[in-house]
């Protein structure tokens, strides 16, 4: 890439951020330069929020209409996923599957609960709260 | 010795490690750190995900750059891991104490400064930390412009994070660094290791037989449901754009690293060609990425035949300039 074809997009993904990028200047030697943003990155990273914030909503809604248990809401707000939420807590993902079961998380044992907030980063009232949220 | 200064890198192994040797005396450059570590590589693997879409790398392994200029360089860099919070803070502070500059490992993800666009759970993320004053952390973060602070708490909770590739608190500084370095036998061994990695790979998901199957699985793409296609394309362009690649999935970055090399040996022609070809390279991976942005927000059918072709096309360019490095001697 020439130095002047770098993309300043000003993307709102970078949230003021800047990025090195490897170009070559009016010479032809390398140089590295900040950029701003890109269009297509942006898009993508868009396209990657969106559907993290959509797994969010589908969740709030599943455990306010009582199908599912306060911890599936709290995965995908704290970004995660079943395998993503498996592999931090070592439990295995049926197991995890079960304890989305509003009744079966009503009796989980300590330990375990302990183990979910540690990993989710939240508290132990937190965990079993369903915040108000607007979508 | 002076005071750290934070320099801005495009990537993140091989900004802290550029700036950990420069500090301690041994002026070398990111793309410099990247080549010599042939860290350049391809890897589409569908069975590992990743926010359910499956992983693809531009690069090699998390922590291979370290690893590889340790023994290429012959630098003495001690590495610590632990297995209790306590101790991993503890030490830390030690550390900074006695004034050292120290290499970090954490997830991107639990970092406060790191802003929400750019927070997912990534637990290879590498920084330095430079000083502690009033409880809050002094961090230099290769793919941040400037120097930022952190909480102790949030800083732990990075380093700690749980998971695959978790980082265990992991620090690591150099002890002793050669000041006087002759770079020519170690460019010419991680060339030869480069070319070899990318046309000669034993496995399909890796190298340029890993890119042939990725564009093998766009072709099929449109069996599947066109979110889950959109998606598929948008997390390849993420990959190869998203934080800390320099461009086109570090195709600038080792692009610039063969015209250094070029410099070392004199002004080199076939090296500097095969920058030049590089560049031209990262070009067209750009193409591409413009390509799948555009795809994604249309609402007209996908052409996947297309993009798949486009990719294929830039394995055969790639794959000129790997043979364009094995006819480089001395």
């Amino acid at each position: 890439m020439d130095i002047n074809d770098v993309p300043q997009d000003n993307s709102s993904t970078y949230a003021n951020m800047k990025k090195a990028l490897y170009v070559k200047d009016k010479e032809g030697k390398a140089t590295s330069v900040a950029s701003s943003g890109w269009e297509v990155e942006e898009t993508v990273t868009k396209q990657a929020l969106e559907d993290i914030n959509e797994h969010i909503k589908e969740a709030y809604y599943e455990v306010k209409n009582g199908k599912k248990s306060t911890l599936y809401y709290h995965m995908y707000k704290q970004r995660m996923d079943l395998s993503l939420l498996s592999q931090a807590t070592g439990f295995f993902k049926w197991r995890i599957k079960r304890d989305f079961e509003p009744k079966v998380f009503s009796k989980i044992k300590q330990s375990r609960l302990k183990e979910y907030c540690e990993v989710l980063g939240v508290s132990l009232k937190e965990i079993k709260e369903l915040p108000n949220e607007q979508f | 010795m002076s005071s750290f200064k934070h320099t801005h890198h495009a990537h993140c192994e091989s900004g802290v490690i550029s700036s950990l040797l420069s500090y301690h005396g041994l002026k070398i450059s990111e793309p410099m750190v990247f080549g010599l570590s042939s860290a350049i590589n391809f890897a589409y693997i569908p069975f590992v995900k990743m926010g359910g879409m499956p992983l693809v790398a531009y690069r090699a392994l998390p922590k291979s750059i370290i690893k590889s200029i340790r023994k290429n360089l012959k630098i003495k860099m001690k590495m610590e891991t632990f297995s209790s919070v306590k101790r991993g803070e503890k030490r830390l502070d030690e550390l900074l104490e006695k004034g050292k500059v120290v290499g970090a490992q954490g997830s991107m993800y639990w970092l406060e400064y790191v802003p929400d666009e750019l927070s997912f759970h990534f637990n290879a993320h590498n920084f330095i930390i430079y000083k502690k004053e009033n409880e809050e952390y002094f961090i230099s973060d290769p793919v941040f412009s400037e120097a930022v602070k952190c909480s102790k708490k949030s800083l732990s909770k990075s380093r700690f994070s749980k998971g695959a590739m978790a980082p265990k608190g992991l620090l690591y500084y150099p002890l002793e660094v050669p000041q006087n370095i002759d770079l020519k036998p170690i460019i010419i061994k991680s060339i030869k290791k480069t070319a070899k990695n990318m046309l000669k790979t034993p496995v399909p998901i890796a190298g340029l037989r890993g890119m042939k199957y990725l564009a093998r699985s766009i072709k099929k793409l449109k069996f599947n449901n066109k979110k889950y296609a959109k998606l598929f394309l948008g997390n390849i362009v993420r990959m190869q754009e998203e934080i800390g690649t320099g461009g086109a999935g570090f195709r600038f970055m080792y692009a610039s690293f063969l015209q250094e090399a070029s410099e070392v040996f004199g002004g080199n022609k076939i090296l500097q060609e095969a920058s030049d070809m590089m560049f031209e390279v990262g070009d067209k991976y750009r193409e591409f990425a413009l390509v799948i942005a555009k795809a994604i927000k249309s609402k007209k059918e996908i052409d996947y035949q297309m993009i798949s072709n486009m990719l294929l096309k830039i394995c055969d360019e790639e794959k000129k300039v790997y043979e364009k490095l094995l006819e480089f001697k001395t």
